[in-house]
């Protein structure tokens, strides 16, 4: 391989003029590298500017400022028929007017290649996504995700070093989805081509990526593993996109060369010994942050730091889990807690109005810079 | 009754379909059928109809004559068979220059701003708020000796000391062909605005990421599926052109004479309704053979995929 990195975006800025005639950056100064063979997915809301990318990357669009590379080469106004780049459509874009096979093969069929070759891997490219025999039925005649598997293999056929993926599974239901979740990164590990892959979906964001950039605003607002995005998200924003978490205003109070503590107005009280990011300062506006299945509730006061006095409000029974919501002083905060034990008998888990105790592990706990 | 409509999606479809029957049957089958019972009879001296059974008058208008210079007693007469052909290669002619001129036009409109399309398709339509004889006149005052045309021509040539005489474009073949694509030309347009305006633009996306540049997405994804319009049009277009009379009676005048002014001149002038019954006949049978060669070549203009 030429380049170290499948696709660069260096920088690249997107603006577009709103029909109200303002300029809109739809993506702002945004800076990624996307290694060969990762798995990489760009999560965010709509308008967070991570389709933008894509279709810059695609060819589809051309950057305002910046550069995009692929493999190494600065694509410049390069246009998409000349990238070796493929993309799986949103809509999935298949031509109605043409057979399966003709959808495969059209692809084939502009690079000049012969009919012997075109027939070959067009049948080995259906073969992939299991939908030999379905050659001559039309994209109209077929489920939809059928008709989603014809376009991946219609960009896979193409052997492209990257394959683009804008939000391929959005129209598909939720079980085929999952299925096609798992199918999809397979194939990415069993082919080794770089997927791009566009989703607003966090849970399939984390099912399948090897790296995630979290945008928001046209901006990247984390890029990481899974794991890191998750248990050691950036600021708020991260932290409240991907999962849930309870988020509580305070001050810090004290900084050590690893460990902060914060007063937290609301519990008045202090929550301590919580790792330190990057560039916070004593009595800066934080917010903690806790996902709620990393906190813990006991009936016995353990005497243990970290450890608040609580009530119990609500309860909502989910099968596998239950959410315990509860205050703690002024603060209201959301529970976990996983249905281990059958939960027939209802003495046997909390009931409204019960006093329990919260205990906030330290390293589960962040500290976040205020938005 | 009633319940049976209700319940009964067979009974409703008769009952929507029995107005436009009942009007068809008695405006257009009973007329045909007694268009084809005329066309077999004679042609009394005094214009009526002598009912019979003869073919005389299909020999006729394939070229059987038996009024001949030299005193033979049959030989052949081309002028019907002229005025067939005539008509047909017009309309051929009419409905290719149509389709050149109508697709460019409207795949730009297709292609415009939203905002701007519904605009442009009211450009399109306007001249169809004047009158269609009026609109050929309009033609024959720009074509003709003393016309616009070769005034304008006239004084630049004037101004550039060239001699000129003028033109003589008014009841030529152009001048009816040029007529008659003006006239049908709006209705070629829209059809195929329709069915480009409907192709979704990720189409040609994806096309051009498969490596198509603009020429091969064009011929492998715009034309084939714009050709439900194109077909659409040639119907609206080929059919009429082959029947009407009025921009080659304004334009053509006696110098170009299609089927519909035959037709037109054997009910009126020659008072022949016998021969006319028959040259229309021709006509109507002439029309469904090419029709029905082109429709089953490129469909009816439905949609290409079976839903």
């Amino acid at each position: 391989m030429a380049s170290e990195f499948a696709v660069e975006m260096r920088d690249v800025v997107k603006r577009f003029i709103t029909p109200e005639g303002n300029e809109m950056a739809a993506v702002d100064h945004v800076t990624m590298q996307i290694k060969n063979g990762e798995f990489f997915s760009m999560l965010g809301s709509s308008g967070c500017g991570k389709t933008t990318s894509l279709r810059m990357v695609a060819g589809f669009e051309w950057p305002t400022e910046g550069e995009v590379f692929i493999e190494g080469k600065a694509m410049g106004h390069t246009p998409p028929f000349q990238r070796k780049v493929n993309t799986v459509f949103q809509s999935y874009a298949l031509f109605q007017h043409l057979t399966v096979y003709q959808n495969l093969a059209f692809g084939l069929e502009m690079e000049g290649a012969k009919e012997e070759e075109i027939k070959k891997r067009v049948g080995h490219a259906l073969e992939m996504v299991q939908l030999t025999g379905m050659d001559r039925r039309r994209p109209k005649q077929l489920s939809g995700g059928q008709q989603q598997r014809v376009a991946l293999a219609r960009a896979l056929v193409k052997t492209p070093d990257v394959l683009l993926l804008d939000e391929p599974l959005g129209a598909l239901d939720l079980k085929l989805r999952k299925e096609m979740q798992l199918e999809l990164k397979a194939l990415q590990q069993q082919l080794g081509i770089t997927f791009i892959y566009v989703t607003h979906d966090q849970e399939e964001a984390l099912t399948m990526s090897d790296r995630i950039a979290v945008m928001s605003k046209g901006k990247v607002q984390q890029m990481g593993t899974p794991v890191e995005v998750y248990e050691r998200p950036a600021n708020k924003f991260v932290a409240d996109f991907i999962g849930e978490s309870n988020f509580l205003e305070g001050k810090i109070k004290s900084l050590s060369k690893d460990e902060a503590s914060v007063f937290v107005p609301s519990l008045n009280a202090e929550v301590v010994g919580m790792p330190i990011s990057e560039g916070l300062v004593k009595g800066e506006e934080v917010v903690v942050s806790i996902r709620p299945e990393k906190i813990r509730i006991t009936e016995k006061d353990a005497k243990n730091t970290n450890l608040f006095h609580a009530r119990v409000t609500n309860t909502v029974y989910i099968g596998a889990d239950t959410h315990v919501y509860v205050d703690v002083n002024k603060a209201k905060v959301k529970v976990l807690e996983q249905n281990r034990i059958s939960r027939l008998d209802p003495k046997s888990f909390y009931v409204v109005g019960q006093d329990v105790w919260l205990m906030l592990m330290p390293e589960n706990t962040l500290v976040l810079k205020k938005d | 009754m009633l319940k049976r409509i209700r319940e009964s999606k067979a009974a409703q479809g008769t009952l929507l379909a029995l107005p436009t029957t009942f009007w068809l049957f008695f405006l257009l089958i009973i007329p045909l059928f007694l268009t084809l019972v005329i066309s077999f009879g004679k042609r009394s001296p005094d214009g009526d109809v002598i009912y019979g059974f003869s073919l005389d008058n299909y020999t006729r208008l394939f070229g059987y004559s038996t009024d001949c210079p030299d005193g033979q007693a049959s030989c052949f007469n081309p002028l019907y068979v002229q005025i067939l052909w005539r008509s047909l290669t017009l309309a051929f002619n009419t409905t290719a220059l149509v389709i050149g001129m109508a697709y460019p036009l409207a795949y730009f409109i297709a292609r415009a701003h939203p905002k701007k399309r519904n605009l442009f398709l009211f450009l399109v339509l306007i001249p169809l708020w004047t009158n269609f004889v009026i609109r050929v006149y309009a033609w024959m005052m720009l074509l003709r000796k003393e016309g616009a045309i070769n005034i304008i021509i006239g004084a630049l040539a004037n101004m550039l000391h060239i001699p000129f005489t003028p033109f003589e474009m008014l009841y030529t073949p152009g001048a009816v062909l040029v007529g008659m694509v003006y006239e049908f030309l709006p209705f070629m347009i829209l059809p195929i605005y329709t069915s480009l305006e409907k192709i979704d633009i990720s189409l040609y996306e994806a096309a051009a990421d498969l490596g198509a540049n603009a020429v091969k997405t064009f011929l492998r994804v715009t034309l084939p599926l714009s050709m439900p319009g194109v077909v659409a049009g040639t119907i609206l277009v080929f059919i009429p052109v082959m029947g009407t009379f009025i921009v080659s009676d304004i334009l053509g005048g006696r110098q170009v004479i299609l089927v519909g002014n035959l037709i037109q001149r054997q009910f009126l002038d020659a008072r022949d309704p016998t021969f006319g019954s028959a040259a229309s006949l021709i006509l109507m049978i002439m029309t469904l053979v090419v029709t029905y060669f082109y429709t089953r070549k490129f469909g009816f203009g439905e949609e290409i995929v079976p839903a």
